[in-house]
């Protein structure tokens, strides 16, 4: 039997607000355990919450960018349950009416695109850590964390493969990124997905039974875990199996899901409404004031580049796949460079730099000015593409522009004939070989001599200039 | 008289983290069956059509910017904590991933 | 005893203090004194704050000296139920699970009374976590009815009744969510007033039941009950729910004239159930009213029946949230011996909580647990609804409602504990206040044959505050009696 996956996706994202999303206590959650905490936070008797108006307007901004619906009219609630990363034993989140329900995400897929239905998206507060490395048999609670707004963006069970499901996430981060409302950084934990699995025999409308596959740490560990999720629950039900609802977690070194004998207590959550908030209302001013602060998003970039820079489809979606990297084509063409070569430096050797050096754009010394400068030294036949390969580490670790680094290491193109006349007279009397060959008809051997004389000069020569100059010492000699 | 059970005693009494001995159970599905048939009371009401009261006062939009104001200094956090090391909260190792 | 400022009320101790005719030292030690002296009969207080009373009395004086103004409730000596937190001493609700407790800020409305130069004398005996009817749910003690020791003060702020109607000190706070003020400010024969729902903040109030609960004053007369407001409401940033609405000065209202005012009788609350001495009291009083130029007119609360259970649906599922979180983890107490977190909060709570804190908590978690939600608990966020609607309709007949506080008088010690259901149907006349978020308000009106107090409850629409001081003011001063000294109390 032929089965197909279906799969729904969750994600927790970190909105990343100065402050907590019901007290003044900072984000920051890499402060020494326990110092970014108050009364509040830590639900000490007595106190309220009192929400912040920048974690709901970055929720909306996030719906809005997700083509959601906005609530006009929400609140929070209580989710009911114990565990010692809840201060209050109680999570203040959303239930029946969330911020924002019913969009969806675009993702490319096979040269088309799918829409991936999101359900909904709503604010909620983050969980304590805790920590078991404490020794004597003890798990320490870090509230430093507890209270970061959280906003919770579901699926429908839109998605069909692992495929699907790494470029929903790479999509949805990039749209996050290009909103700034979060550091999405899936390391530190800012980030989280989950996803829920099910496989049915193909033609059939029926869900199959769910697992929850969590705490993975990456995208590609999300890909790996539902690639072997889908086939484990395949062999399951092939050997005549049923497939267990459960929670399961994801072994990166082994390569496996497996199965977290999750706690026997059921999820009843009693929710109800938080009765300590009043009701949220988002009226048209207000989602319309958000909607005109949305940066232009991934999508809509993309489209851009394609018209506007006359770049192939490939290049637009890899250029806009990061924003940074996006913003950074656009200021280098704005400082002058063409789109073309702009577009190939960024995607390919300085994408490679920034990789090797595990740096982010914004975080090295190079401006996009002087990329564009660079690039300009190229047209100009001032430097070889060869020697601004060379420049551009330099560039990035120094921020030295590019005309200072060609004058400080004397790299400027030689282009002066009678300086290249020598150098090829040298050349040909160095290779009696391959100048036999070429006058024997081999074109090929040219190359080869060419390549002599860039040697020759440390790559300075003027390659146009050296081509043409070699062929007229060759004829000269003959 | 509402029907609860010496089950649905126990159930709830998971939710809400207590540990119930057998007397108080049994005390429980009585009292707890007096009282909530005396709330079944409400089903003479017909509540069609009428809203539930979601907040006392017609309020909305209680907003705090986004300031962050100082945070309690670490021993004060800690100070009424039963089981600390100075730095973190100490419970018994939790062995639940969940 | 050194001097009898410890009977004086709250404006004639401030007024003498502004006037330099008694230092606020001089009122603290009397009121210490008189605690020391008649608090191992009334156990009203839990923690009697001898040092940090002195040293906050010292601060008025010195204010004075020094020519600053000492507020307008300079050097008057408050109590505070043990619900409210306080930097001072411990904040416990009364609770073994908060036994030892520190509190590292103060209650908006501690912080606002203290800036108004209030002198504070302690903490004062309640119900565990406010839930009860008679102070018997303390953990720590039982407190006595000043009027007759075998009978209980009320509650769940009985021991801040208690402690004014034993003239222990000149004003108390309480907490209110179902009547626990008003309640035992009628048992008690004190003034005691619940504000409307938003009015004061519940900022550093531990919650029992955040929809209803309300921090309000128990003082010895009206004039007092307009000082504490004046100090106490008002919009705080650090809670939600609080009204951004201008606070009048509210000892403008305290004139003693209602001619031209309607006063509604809601027909519900004048049944069978009511006693005979009880109903003949409240008569009198309306009639005080009617005989001031009041106009009596009947209403109709048509829901009133269903209060009892709305009530009990909505606090017990809303407490049983907020009292997740006494886990033994950040603070309070936690079980011995633990060794894991399911344990840990098992036995914790278990062994921390009484027998009525845990029964709402199983009543509560039930009404809101799977299958039961839209039976009770929305069931009755609908009916609460209905209830408001009810109070709406009266009100356009009538300015204010009134109607007893309680159906008897102050009941015996022991008596009603073994019955929770008919402790329940104690609050009947209070608690739709509370759904309603209305501010009430409970007046002695007089004494029964058996020497214990009667309460005249006035009721008026949201916010307006002023009117039920009003009609409370106009009764005050053409009542026709005074309230001795409880004769248990008295020649100490
Ligand atoms: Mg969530
Ligand atoms: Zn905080």
């Amino acid at each position: 039997m032929k089965y197909e996956a279906v799969i729904g996706m969750e994600v927790h994202v970190e909105l990343n607000t100065l402050s907590k999303v019901f007290c003044g206590c900072s984000t920051n959650f890499h402060a020494p355990a326990n110092t970014n905490v108050c009364p509040v936070c830590l639900g000490m008797p007595g106190v309220l919450p009192v929400i912040s108006k920048r974690a709901v307007e970055l929720s909306v901004a996030v719906g809005l960018a997700l083509h959601c619906t906005i609530s006009r009219w929400s609140k929070m609630d209580r989710k009911n349950y114990f565990y010692p990363d809840l201060a209050k034993n109680y999570q203040i989140s959303q239930y029946d009416l969330p911020l924002c329900a019913n969009g969806y995400l675009e993702i490319p897929i096979d040269g088309t695109t799918k829409r991936i239905g999101v359900t909904r998206a709503h604010l909620e507060e983050d969980t304590a850590r805790n920590t078991h490395t404490i020794g004597g048999g003890d798990s320490g609670v870090d509230f430093n964390r507890c209270g970061v707004p959280l906003l919770e963006i579901v699926t429908e069970p839109d998605i069909r493969s692992a495929d699907e499901a790494y470029a929903y996430l790479t999509n949805l981060k990039q749209i996050l990124q290009y909103l700034d409302v979060s550091d999405c950084n899936m390391e530190e934990g800012s980030l989280r997905a989950e996803a829920n699995i099910s496989i049915r025999p193909v033609g059939t409308e029926a869900f199959g039974t769910k697992t929850e596959v969590k705490n993975v740490a990456s995208f590609s560990g999300i890909y790996k875990a539902i690639e072997f999720e889908i086939a484990r629950q395949q062999q399951v039900l092939e050997e005549g199996g049923t497939i267990t609802q459960e929670t399961r977690g994801w072994d990166a070194d082994r390569g496996i899901t497996f199965s977290q004998r999750a706690k026997e207590s059921a999820h009843d959550y009693r929710y109800f409404p938080e009765p300590d908030l009043v009701p949220l209302v988002v009226d048209e001013a207000w989602e319309q004031q958000i909607r005109e602060s949305l940066p232009e998003l991934p999508q809509a970039r993309r489209e851009r580049f394609i018209t506007a820079y006359q770049l192939s489809e490939f290049d637009a979606g890899v250029l806009t796949a990061d924003k940074a990297m996006a913003d950074f084509f656009e200021a280098t063409v704005d400082a002058g460079a063409a789109a073309k070569p702009a577009a190939n430096w960024v995607m390919g050797d300085l994408q490679k730099l920034l990789t090797e050096r595990r740096v982010e754009i914004g975080d090295c010394a190079l401006r996009a000015e002087d990329l564009a400068s660079m690039i300009g030294l190229i047209e100009d036949g001032t430097i070889s593409g060869k020697i601004a390969k060379d420049l551009l580490p330099e560039m990035l670790d120094t921020g030295k522009a590019p005309k200072l680094l060609v004058e400080e290491k004397g790299l400027v193109q030689i282009s002066d004939s009678s300086e290249l006349e020598a150098v090829a007279r040298e050349i040909i009397e160095a290779n009696p070989g391959p100048t036999a060959d070429f006058r024997a008809g081999k074109e090929k051997a040219l190359g080869f001599l060419v390549g002599q004389m860039m040697k020759a000069t440390k790559g300075k020569a003027n390659p146009k200039l050296a081509n043409e100059i070699i062929r007229s010492e060759l004829a000269k000699t003959e | 008289m509402a029907n609860i059970t010496k089950a649905d005693v126990e159930y709830v009494a998971g939710l809400a983290q207590l540990t119930l001995d057998e007397a108080t159970k049994e005390r429980l599905v009585a009292e707890m069956g007096d009282i909530l048939g005396y709330m079944d009371k409400l089903n003479e009401l017909d509540t069609t059509g009428v809203e539930p009261m979601m907040h006392v006062l017609e309020m909305s939009n209680v907003f705090r910017d986004d300031v962050v104001t100082p945070s309690l200094p670490r021993e004060t956090a800690l100070m009424n904590a039963p089981k600390t090391d100075g730095e973190y909260f100490l419970v018994p190792r939790i062995l639940d991933t969940e | 005893m050194s001097n009898t400022w410890y009977e004086k009320t709250a404006h004639e101790i401030r007024d003498a203090v502004r006037a330099g005719d008694v230092s606020a030292a001089e009122v603290t030690e009397s009121c210490l004194d008189r605690i020391a002296a008649v608090d191992g009969q009334l156990k009203a207080f839990i923690d009697v704050w001898n040092d940090a009373a002195r040293a906050q009395a010292a601060q008025v004086d010195a204010k004075i000296k020094n020519g600053e103004d000492p507020g307008p409730l300079a050097g008057v000596p408050i109590g505070l139920k043990d619900v409210l937190c306080t930097k001072q001493g411990t904040t416990t609700c009364c609770s073994q699970i908060l036994k030892g407790y520190r509190s590292p800020f103060d209650a908006t409305a501690v912080e606002r009374l203290a800036d108004a130069g209030a002198v504070f004398v302690g903490k004062l005996n309640m119900d565990e976590f406010a839930m009860g009817s008679s102070t018997e749910n303390s953990s720590l003690q039982t407190t006595k009815n000043p009027w007759n020791l075998e009978c209980v003060p009320g509650g769940s702020s009985g021991g801040s009744a208690a402690a004014v109607a034993g003239h222990e000190c000149a004003i108390t706070l309480g907490s209110d969510t179902g009547g626990s003020i008003r309640q035992p400010a009628a048992c008690c024969g004190c003034v005691g007033l619940k504000p409307t729902y938003g009015r004061v903040s519940r900022f550093g109030l531990v919650a029992f039941a955040s929809s209803l609960d309300q921090i309000g004053p128990f003082t010895k007369d009206v004039e007092d009950c307009a000082l504490v407001l004046n100090a106490i409401c008002g919009r705080d940033l650090r809670d939600s729910t609080s009204a951004d609405l201008p606070v009048p000065d509210f000892t403008q209202a305290l004139k003693g004239d209602v001619s031209g005012m309607k006063l509604g009788m809601p027909k519900e609350y004048f049944t069978d159930a009511l006693g005979a001495e009880m109903r003949e009291k409240i008569d009198t009083a309306i009639k005080v009213l009617e005989g001031q130029g009041a106009e009596i007119v009947e209403v109709s609360l048509p829901h009133t029946d269903y209060a009892v259970a709305t009530y009990y649906i909505i606090c017990t599922a809303e407490a049983s949230a907020n009292l997740a979180r006494f886990d033994g983890v950040r603070y309070g107490y936690r079980a011995p011996g633990v060794t894991n977190v399911d344990e840990l909060y098992r036995k914790t709570k278990t062994e921390g909580y009484g027998p009525e804190v845990r029964r709402r908590i199983m009543l509560g978690t039930y009404v809101l647990s799977s299958g039961y939600y839209d039976a009770y608990y929305l069931k009755a966020q609908k009916v609460r609804s209905l209830i408001q609607r009810d109070f709406n309709e009266a009100f356009e007949r009538c300015d204010a409602i009134v109607t007893p506080t309680a159906p008897t008088p102050a009941f015996k010690i022991g008596e009603k504990s073994s019955d929770p259901l008919e402790m329940y149907l104690s609050d009947i006349y209070t608690i739709s206040v509370n759904l309603a978020g209305l501010p009430g308000m409970s007046l002695p009106c007089g004494l029964t044959a058996s020497g214990l107090p009667a309460g005249l409850q006035i009721i008026a629409k949201p916010f307006d505050e002023e009117t039920l001081l009003r009609v409370a003011y106009t009764y005050e001063q053409n009542r026709g009696f005074e309230l001795a000294m409880p004769a248990a109390l008295r020649a100490q």
